[in-house]
């Protein structure tokens, strides 16, 4: 093949997708029956709406110290599932990267247990836990923690195969035991893409853990769920706008603290 | 008895295609021995079959008196123990400090507790300071390791080996990747590792006019068999020919020849 037919060949290429990326709008839009151009015309409308029901009065930051309350019980309790999640995560990281892995079945047994708690979306973990812990905080918090486990577990995997192999097998033939290499060569030189994890997961807990609220009836997301249902769209605001200015404090904290590490 | 006995070694990483195939040599005590040859004739898989790094299909390793391939798993690590390995790419862990990569060297003697928790003695930290400065990096003994030159994370890569007091040394090409002068250097401390040290080393090379300078024995492989074996005196055109195959093509080889 030559350069001409190589580019002639891209451009086909190029279009083909272009008109299959339109097709498929357009087939998906007619057999939903959705309009998209209706939609878009009522924006300005759902806008307007927002913007004067949506506000912070005076009335609704009486209320403020029962939603800091609520939202420190969901920062605390994202926290606790991320890093017992974390714990579980890193050993069966271990089992399941290629360059610590001790054996074939535990690595299969690892990336299933990853796959399986990453796949099913934290809310149906909540829906699943719930009939048998009911509605209580341990509920949202062990739904966070097996999304936690199955986000982290591929994660630090990906993480291990890619920062240590050499290291690893220069200790191995120094005949260092196996924790001895996973303590000193895999976990020094993967430390800082963990914690970059960590970090990552703890700002996705949080803002799972206010949808997973409602669900459980725990958290601030109890308190929007408990406005919002009373129509008390002030209170709505003011919760929705502190767990925004929760999310972008622990967003620029972390990623100080990624800045200082690495 | 030799100190390393190779007897009709073969290792295949699939079944259509042997890495090595028939090999037969031995090693003394104090030798300083080469082992040259074109890419993928098998002279990393060769080093990585004496420390069990890499199963052994066929034929057998005996180390100091003992038979690599039938070792356990806590036999196999006490004999890695006395088995120093130096690498290309040096293989150190870059964000740990020189002085901490040095000692890692130690974790062999050490339980995994003490290990994990960096326990070492007195001894151990003067002989890992004694052995920066001899190795001339004594000063960069605190800087994180990806701070260093090639060369010097190379001499940091000898000082682990070396502290493992080992029998024998490894080194898998360990000047591949380093410039003329860094090679020099390189290749001057392993000399003098055996030398000094009456310590065994077999060097993987690439750059034949630097086997003949440093080494008393040459062993050349081509397709995982020994197309020579010899003081390295007696190593000739003829037989570098044989080695990489024949002279009329440009091989990189040739190439790397005229750079030396």
């Amino acid at each position: 093949m030559n350069e001409k037919t190589m580019k002639a060949s891209r451009k086909w290429q190029t279009l083909f997708f272009v008109v299959l990326i339109f097709g498929m709008t357009l087939a998906s839009s007619a057999i939903t029956e959705f309009n998209i151009f209706h939609g878009l015309a009522t924006l300005p409308k759902a806008g307007a709406w927002i913007f004067s029901n949506l506000l912070i009065t005076q009335e609704s930051l009486e209320r403020l110290p029962t939603i800091l309350e609520k939202l420190l019980e969901t920062i605390l309790m994202s926290i606790a599932a991320t890093t017992t999640g974390t714990a579980v995560a890193f050993f069966l990281s271990l089992m399941g990267s290629k360059t610590t892995g001790t054996s074939r079945a535990l690595g299969v047994f690892a990336r299933f247990v990853a796959s399986v708690s990453r796949n099913i979306p934290v809310v149906a973990w909540a829906l699943i836990l719930l009939l048998s812990f009911g509605q209580n905080s341990m509920t949202g918090y062990l739904a966070l923690f097996v999304g936690s486990v199955g986000f982290l577990t591929r994660a630090f995997i990906e993480s291990i195969d890619e920062a240590s192999q050499s290291a690893v097998e220069a200790l191995r033939a120094t005949g260092a035991t196996y924790f001895q290499i996973v303590f000193k060569a895999v976990v020094p030189q993967c430390l800082p893409q963990m914690i970059s994890w960590i970090l990552f997961m703890i700002e996705t807990n949080i803002r799972s853990a206010t949808l997973v609220g409602i669900l459980t009836g725990t958290g601030i997301g109890y308190a929007f769920d408990l406005y919002y249902k009373t129509l008390n769209y002030n209170a709505v605001a003011l919760v929705t706008f502190s767990i925004i200015i929760a999310v972008i404090v622990i967003e620029l904290m972390s990623n100080y603290i990624r800045k200082v590490i690495i | 008895m030799s100190l390393l006995q190779i007897k009709d070694l073969g290792k295949s990483y699939n079944s259509d295609s042997k890495v090595l195939q028939g090999l037969n040599f031995e090693v003394e005590a104090g030798e300083f021995l080469s082992v040259i040859g074109p890419s993928g004739a098998g002279k990393s898989t060769l080093l990585r079959c004496i420390n069990r790094m890499v199963e052994i299909d066929e034929g057998k390793v005996v180390f100091d008196g003992q038979d690599v391939g039938a070792l356990n798993k806590k036999e196999l690590r006490k004999v890695r123990t006395t088995i120093g390995m130096i690498f290309q790419h040096y293989n150190l862990v870059p964000r740990l400090s020189v002085i901490e990569n040095v000692l890692h060297g130690r974790f062999g003697y050490k339980t995994t507790i003490q290990g994990i928790l960096g326990r070492f003695n007195e001894a151990e930290k003067e002989h890992a300071f004694f052995l920066l400065k001899k190795l001339g990096i004594e000063e960069h003994a605190y800087k994180r390791c990806d701070q260093l030159s090639g060369g010097q994370q190379q001499r940091v890569g000898i000082a682990r080996s070396l502290i493992q007091e080992p029998k024998i040394v490894l080194c898998d090409e360990p000047i591949a990747s380093l410039d003329p002068n860094a090679s020099k250097v390189i290749m001057d401390h392993l000399k003098s590792i055996t030398q000094e040290l009456g310590i065994t080393c077999i060097v993987n090379l690439h750059q034949v006019e630097i086997a003949k300078d440093y080494s008393d024995r040459i062993i050349g492989l081509n397709k995982g068999g020994i197309v020579f074996d010899g003081p390295s005196y007696r190593l000739h055109r003829s037989h570098t020919d044989l080695i990489y195959g024949t002279q009329s093509k440009a091989t990189p080889e040739i190439r790397e020849l005229i750079m030396v």
